[in-house]
């Protein structure tokens, strides 16, 4: 039987962990929640070859360029293209039309880790004849995530799963019309990301930076803690136009949430929510 | 990182422990038979976790099992607090793991053992949460998922019961966690039913 004492010298080198990597580099996981943040950590230890949290503590202490690392191994979930086809399927027949009627379009996508949900979305606008007037920016903590979605290569071993979401989702053509295959590769049209702006945004500490009528944030707010969600809903909610749309992960909720007021469903299955007309 | 204590237990009700079962191929026949036996009021939460790779969307296992057991079953959501005398079911695509405040947490990362949800995850993560009043169940399945959590389950003094692999629809899953985890008790699909209610009738 594992001693309790065990546990909580653990707990005690993960706070450690926190607290080293938010004053060396101001990313700050302290409102993440427990369980899971636990489960990469250790993986992240297991992966480096770190004798204990303790010593991955000091490599980050001691080694700047470890960080790259350790955010890879913190903060990146998997995606899919048009994962949980839908949602887009949604955003396809009862969002875009309404987005049509703006001038310019302004989409955020937030933590959009590889970009797989970026590049759903501009295949979407594009199909529907609104990239040119949108921009969208996705944005994520992770650097190194950030430069790997702006070069939009993913392996050819889910070109097949890629293809079945987009056919699901509405897709007008074959997925393979967007992408090159090479090797074990594929890589999607440089054409399509002409109006995304990749951008390094921590949800954690940094604040709005743009006023947009749809915000894509899926599979995110389930690795934050009560304060945290609330604080980046509320975040999302003052990055909203009047009557914009926010569109949350499918077990992700604004129920018993502070802006839970603030919003109305939209389309239940597919988490789509509307801010309301005025606050 | 902020954790809340663990809220187990109200003043003067006795402790209470958390059921988690875990089943692959063939799980949902045995998970049948096993709520069957739980009685209506079951004093503890139970949960759920079967690998079923029957989509994301119009799966309604909640309903499917409901119709066997005395016992509400609902799926688990995240931040939502387990309940005694409910089945929650993990959800279909995602880790199911519960905090020290006794909540639910989802995951989107990496398989674990091929399967997400794992009940590897989950049994870890409950054994760090209520330590030794964690019951771990391992039933029927064709891969190594859950031996490696009913390990941790054992090793923070909980209690592992194990399917008997003969009656198992694929052995695998309930072989490997004799190997690697052990068990305190290896018992037919009945016999399990039973036990987790004899369980909860002994501590009340």
């Amino acid at each position: 039987m594992k001693p309790i004492a065990e546990t909580d010298a653990e707990e005690l080198e993960i706070r450690d962990f926190v607290s080293t990597l938010k004053a060396r580099h101001g990313y700050d996981f302290g409102e993440y929640a427990p369980a899971s943040f636990k489960r990469r950590l250790r993986a992240l230890r297991a992966r480096s070859g770190a004798a204990s949290i303790a010593a991955l503590s000091q490599r980050v202490a001691d080694e700047p360029a470890f960080l790259r690392q350790v955010l890879a191994g913190l903060s990146v979930p998997v995606s899919e293209m048009f994962r949980d086809p839908w949602v887009f399927e949604a955003l396809r027949r009862e969002v875009l039309p309404i987005l049509a009627s703006y001038p310019r379009i302004h989409i955020w996508q937030a933590g959009c880790a590889h970009g797989e949900e970026v590049y759903s979305l501009a295949i979407m606008l594009e199909e529907e004849g609104l990239y040119d007037k949108t921009q969208i920016f996705a944005t994520d903590l992770n650097d190194v995530a950030l430069e790997e979605a702006a070069e939009g290569i993913y392996t050819s071993a889910n070109a097949r799963l890629f293809s079945e979401n987009y056919l699901r989702a509405g897709g007008k053509r074959s997925l393979s019309h967007y992408f090159h295959a090479r090797y074990e590769r594929i890589k999607f049209d440089e054409s399509l990301k002409r109006n995304v702006t990749f951008a390094s945004h921590n949800l954690s500490t940094d604040g709005v930076f743009a006023e947009v009528q749809l915000i894509l944030c899926r599979n995110v707010l389930i690795y934050f803690n009560d304060a945290l969600q609330d604080r980046v809903l509320q975040l999302f909610r003052d990055s909203l136009v009047h009557k914009g749309f926010l569109c949350l992960g499918s077990k992700e909720t604004l129920s018993h949430t502070e802006v839970e007021r603030d919003f109305s469903s939209f389309d239940a299955q597919a988490r789509l929510y509307r801010r309301h007309a005025h606050q | 990182m902020r954790t809340s204590s663990p809220s187990v237990s109200l003043p003067g009700k006795p402790l209470q422990r958390v059921v988690a079962i875990g089943a692959s191929v063939g799980g949902l026949e045995a998970l049948k038979q096993i709520l069957v036996s739980l009685p209506a009021h079951y004093p503890w939460p139970v949960i759920a976790l079967l690998h079923t790779s029957a989509g994301y969307r119009g799966t309604r296992l909640d309903g499917l099992l409901g119709q066997h057991c005395a016992l509400p079953v609902r799926e688990a959501e995240a931040r939502m607090p387990l309940e005694a005398g409910v089945v929650h079911l993990a959800p279909a695509g995602y880790h199911l793991l519960v905090e020290k405040d006794l909540r639910f947490a989802l995951s989107v990362d990496e398989k674990v053992s091929y399967v997400r949800p794992s009940a590897d995850v989950l049994f870890e993560s409950l054994a760090e949460a209520c330590g030794a009043r964690a019951i771990g169940v391992i039933l029927t399945g064709a891969n190594d998922d859950g031996a490696a959590g009913l390990a941790v389950i054992r090793a923070h003094g909980g209690l592992a019961i194990v399917q008997d692999p003969e009656e198992a629809q694929a052995p695998q899953m309930p072989q490997a966690a004799l190997r690697i985890a052990g068990a305190d008790q290896v018992l037919r699909l009945r016999a399990i039913g039973a036990r987790l209610a004899a369980l909860a009738e002994e501590s009340a």
